[in-house]
């Protein structure tokens, strides 16, 4: 009650001052009046009277001022006050604030977007019930295994799956999962969307409501289901069916297949695995009639499924992976698949299960983007030091321009705790704007980082939030740099008499001078990091580079890859590879091909084909085989892609079906296998399950790198597609073209829809899908580039302070040598030689530090060691030219100073 | 009159002024020279203090302003207390009796 009082009538003074005033006044001069009446009462003058009671009383100004700063108002109001002050004293002084805005800017900003980042693929949990309960199952150390892989987590079979759902006892609800793509378009050019197999008990598990509808059960879920009900994300509600509710009921093809959608899930739900989302959720039991014959469900090696489950109440992870373990023989025993030999099956059997905790999704985006991001973040770290070395010099700077007034205002008599006041709401000012900015560019930092790292294949999704936590901390160290370097110089020059002040702040006092000291420490230890963030960013550049610019030992330009699928026709298996081949001749009649050939493996697209190898005739068997990779390909495959083919010969139309195997290898296969540089003639053996296959070497061709750019090049077989006995419903064609790849990909849709127009058709070029592969590559290096930048320009900001600063301060001492005779080129070797000692301790030091810190981005780098002299000397040279530049300009205008108009000042 | 005017007790004044008020209603400077006259002369209270408390006591709702007119026909805001400020006295009052006679016999005890 009281304090509501206290507030209203607070306010009503804050408000309606004057009239709160005038009523003070009244009451105040009736006072005296009266208290002045009863002096003359007892014969006093008028005069004399009104000056006892002053002296009695106190005077009727002080009394006023008193009451008036008793009330909480006076100090809203001397704070607004500050504010103003603070906010006119910043709009004066443009270039500080800018710079000091910036800096805090940039440092808030960056350390919260990457934070963020990591936060969203590694700390977060879950968005469903009770997180902490979801583990995973897998196979303990699988290591090597055989069979097709399919998803980015093949984990386990579908066997598997069904005997752990029957044996396990550790989870309350259990499922399987595995991500994919739908092809939704009707016909024609493939429109492939995020799809997941989900077992029925996937969003019962979870704990997840639906949006619309209902969401998939173990109802949908029967073995043979067909093509039944499937359900969709709420994103896809939204950008597919414009969000409308009679979604229900409605049908979707999947691959040609018709889909009822029954529900959508809810917004927040973007799926287990982070850093992705999806878009049709089908039950697993639909997989066989949209795979067909490709279909994993069916066969006993085609790992493609992850599982996940709520553990009991009760049961910890390490009980549930033990009991997982207890059931694991006999669960591998009725899994074993039958083509298996021998060694595989060993392998295979020995195999235990076991439960890993969950609570965070699982993400293949952790194992390549985990590290990457933790180095940024120290990286965002560095640039935020330096920033806040940056302002805490330009804070120095400006305190020691401001003795001088601070020292008049206490001449003029300002209360000492008032003056700290006004300086601190100016340091706070300052900082939160900067925190502000800062945050708003975090928000779209986050972003731009989440879209820099999705590619056309590989979309990514990231629920990015604002993080409070990191936002607090940053804007912390931001306020208290404020505050620190703001208000300590503030401080000590209001307890310093004013007279000392004014006497010597012309001259700069000695307190001055170890401030500078202080301001020398702050530029040398940003010139020392920028110098460590300059080294980290060329050496990324340049790691980018040997990348972009390495030799794959094939073409990459002007190759378009055309996949066209014709399952929809259903060929029997003889008469597919005429139909592949008759598609190929088409193309390469296309006017502008050059060249084109088919291929089951694109280099680089991050798909593989592994066999075991026998070398010899006989094919004698040595422990556990060596493996090579296969790529199944047509005659000129090799002309296509300029891949040099170093002896022998190329696949040509009499190697069929029925003549001798035979192979193609590469130099690394040469090496390895043959021991020998001509192995034109050799034989080897290649395992397929439980048989082998005699093959003989007709060609060598150059060494090309086959799933990743960073890899050593590996021993490569090329076998002929009219000997391959098992011959797929698709076509993936490699064209090379004189013309741009938008005219040739016009001119073969034509020419597949003149052959049939119902089957489906997909390009990309093969350079896109390199470059999309060197995502990380890109990322760390523009990155770093740009935070490199960062540090460079503040510390050159810094570095040319100083140097002005000190060219102010010896402004005496340079007039009086100029007056003597000094040339102005010895005035700024003077000025150069003392920034050159600056320089030289930070290079010193940074040099240090990036030789220590290089060490973590070892793993990063490509073709270069973190110590790389070329790297080191380019920053070295780079920051000296920018350091030098910075100082020199405030070197020439000393060496341009009138000593005349310096001497007189004095 | 051989002592000089003293300093009051710190934190009596608001008490003393409640006190003042419980009579009558009473301008600023009726107070003043009504707490001099019933110290006799002891307490000698200067205009930004007392001015100061009836903002304080006014916004703690112990006491109430309003304008008036003086018996020489000048205008002055007479100050009354309030039921709360009533029931404040009482308390303090109580309060301040047991306090004084606990100094009183630490002072005496030999």
């Amino acid at each position: 009650m009281s304090m509501l009082r206290s507030i209203t009538s607070g306010l009503r003074s804050l408000f309606r001052k004057e009239r709160a005033g005038q009523e003070l006044d009244e009451e105040l001069n009736g006072f005296i009046e009266m208290a002045a009446e009863e002096k003359m009462k007892e014969g006093a003058s008028r005069k004399d009277a009104l000056r006892e009671v002053r002296l009695e009383r106190g005077s009727l100004e002080v009394t006023k001022d008193e009451v008036r700063t008793a009330g909480w108002e006076s100090l809203v109001e001397t704070l607004w006050r500050d504010l103003r002050y603070s906010t006119r004293q910043l709009r004066a002084n443009p270039l500080f604030t800018a710079a000091a805005l910036l800096s805090l800017a940039l440092g808030i900003g960056a350390n919260t977007a990457v934070f963020q980042l990591i936060d969203a693929v590694r700390l977060r949990t879950l968005p469903v019930k009770n997180p902490q309960e979801i583990a995973k199952v897998a196979i303990d150390h699988r290591g090597g295994a055989t069979g097709s892989f399919a998803s980015r987590y093949p984990d386990l079979t579908f066997v598997m799956w069904e005997q752990i759902r029957k044996q396990q006892r550790g989870f309350s609800k259990i499922f399987a999962w595995g991500p994919t793509v739908f092809n939704i378009a009707p016909g024609g050019e493939v429109r492939n969307v995020q799809g997941l197999w989900v077992s029925g008990e996937f969003f019962e598990t979870l704990g997840v409501q639906p949006a619309l509808g209902r969401l998939l059960n173990p109802a949908d879920d029967q073995p043979g289901c067909g093509s039944g009900a499937v359900a969709i994300s709420y994103s896809f509600w939204q950008h597919e069916f414009g969000g409308e509710r009679s979604v229900v009921d409605r049908t979707l093809t999947i691959n040609r297949r018709p889909f009822r959608i029954i529900g959508v899930a809810p917004p927040d739900f973007s799926g287990v695995e982070v850093g992705r989302y999806f878009d049709i959720a089908a039950p697993l039991c639909s997989e066989p009639s949209v795979d067909q014959e490709y279909s994993l469900l069916k066969s006993r090696s085609g790992w493609w499924l992850s599982v996940m489950g709520r553990l009991k109440h009760g049961w910890s992870i390490e009980r549930a992976s033990a009991q997982l373990r207890g059931i694991s023989p006999g669960l591998f025993e009725a899994a074993l698949p039958p083509e298996f030999n021998p060694s595989n099956a060993k392998h295979f059997l020995h195999y235990e299960l076991g439960a890993l905790a969950a609570d965070s999704g699982i993400s293949d985006l952790r194992k390549d983007y985990e590290k990457p991001l933790w180095l940024l973040l120290g990286l965002a770290g560095l640039v935020l030091l330096i920033a806040s070395a940056n302002l805490a010099n330009l804070m120095l700077a400006r305190a020691s321009t401001r003795e001088r007034e601070i020292g008049v205002r206490l001449a003029l008599g300002a209360g000492r705790g008032r003056l700290v006041r006004q300086l601190l709401a100016e340091s706070l000012l300052l900082a939160l704007i900067g925190a502000a900015l800062g945050a708003l560019l975090a928000r779209n930092l986050s972003q731009v980082l989440v879209a820099s790292l999705s590619t056309q294949h590989d979309p990514l999704f990231v629920e990015l939030g604002t993080d409070w936590r990191m936002l607090g901390f940053t804007m912390g160290l931001a306020v208290l740099t404020c505050v620190l370097f703001g208000l300590a110089p503030a401080l000590r020059a209001a307890r310093v008499s004013p007279g000392v002040v004014l006497k010597e702040s012309a001259r700069g006092t000695t307190s001055g001078r170890l401030r500078f000291g202080l301001r020398r420490v702050l530029v040398v230890s940003q010139i020392a990091l920028s110098l460590t963030l300059l080294v980290g960013a060329l050496l990324f550049a340049r790691s980018l580079n040997n990348l972009a610019g390495l030799d794959a030992g094939f073409r990459q330009n002007g190759i378009l890859v055309a996949d066209i699928d014709f399952t929809p026709l259903n060929l029997p298996k003889e008469a597919r590879t005429a139909f592949a081949d008759n598609l190929l001749q088409r193309v390469r009649a296309i006017p502008g091909v050059e060249a084109a050939a088919l291929a089951s493996i694109v280099p680089l697209s991050g798909d593989g084909i592994g066999h075991d190898i026998l070398w010899g005739e006989t094919g004698e068997e040595a422990g556990d085989a060596p493996v090579a990779a296969f790529n199944i390909v047509s005659p000129h495959y090799f002309d296509t892609l300029q891949t040099k083919i170093l002896s022998g010969r190329d696949f040509d139309d009499h190697d069929r079906a029925g003549s001798p195997n035979v192979a193609i290898v590469n130099e690394a296969f040469a090496k390895q296998f043959a021991k020998s540089a001509s192995p034109v003639g050799m034989k080897f053996r290649v395992r397929r399950m439980k048989t082998t296959l005699l093959y003989e070497i007709i060609g060598l061709v150059r060494n090309t790198k086959y799933s990743d750019l960073r890899e050593e090049f590996p021993p490569i077989v090329y076998t002929v597609k009219a000997q391959y006995g098992n011959p797929g419903t698709d076509a993936q064609i490699l064209v090379r073209s004189r013309d741009g790849l938008i005219g040739i990909t016009a001119a073969i849709k034509n020419t597949a829809t003149e052959v049939n127009p119902n089957m489906d058709l997909a390009f990309s070029s093969l350079r896109t899908t390199i470059a999309d592969g060197l995502v990380r590559d890109h990322l760390m290096a523009s990155l770093s580039g740009f935070f490199a930048a960062l540090a460079l320009l503040l510390a050159v900001v810094g570095l040319y302070g100083v140097m002005s600063y000190m060219v102010a301060q010896r402004r005496n001492e340079i007039a009086i040598r100029m007056a003597l005779g000094a040339e102005p080129a010895s005035i700024v070797k003077l000025v150069m030689r003392e920034s050159g000692t600056l320089l030289l301790a930070g290079v010193v030091t940074g040099t240090a530090a990036a030789l220590a810190g290089g060490r973590a981005a070892t793993a990063m780098l490509f073709g270069l060691k973190p110590s790389d002299p070329v790297t080191l000397g380019t920053a070295l040279l780079s920051l000296s030219f920018v350091a030098a530049l910075a100082s020199l300009l405030p070197a020439r205008r000393a060496s341009r100073n009138d000593p005349m108009m310096a001497l007189r000042d004095e | 009159m051989t002592d000089k005017p003293s300093d009051l007790v710190q934190g009596t004044l608001d008490m003393l002024i409640l006190k003042t008020l419980a009579l009558e209603p009473m301008h600023g400077y009726g107070i003043a020279v009504r707490l001099e006259q019933m110290s006799q002369g002891v307490f000698r209270v200067n205009a930004g203090s007392l001015f100061v408390a009836f903002q304080r006591l006014e916004r703690a709702g112990l006491i109430k302003g309003e304008w008036k007119a003086t018996e020489n026909s000048r205008r002055a805001k007479y100050y009354a207390l309030t039921n709360q400020g009533r029931k404040r006295l009482n308390t303090e009052t109580r309060q301040w009796g047991r306090q004084v006679a606990a100094i009183s016999r630490i002072l005496e005890a030999s």
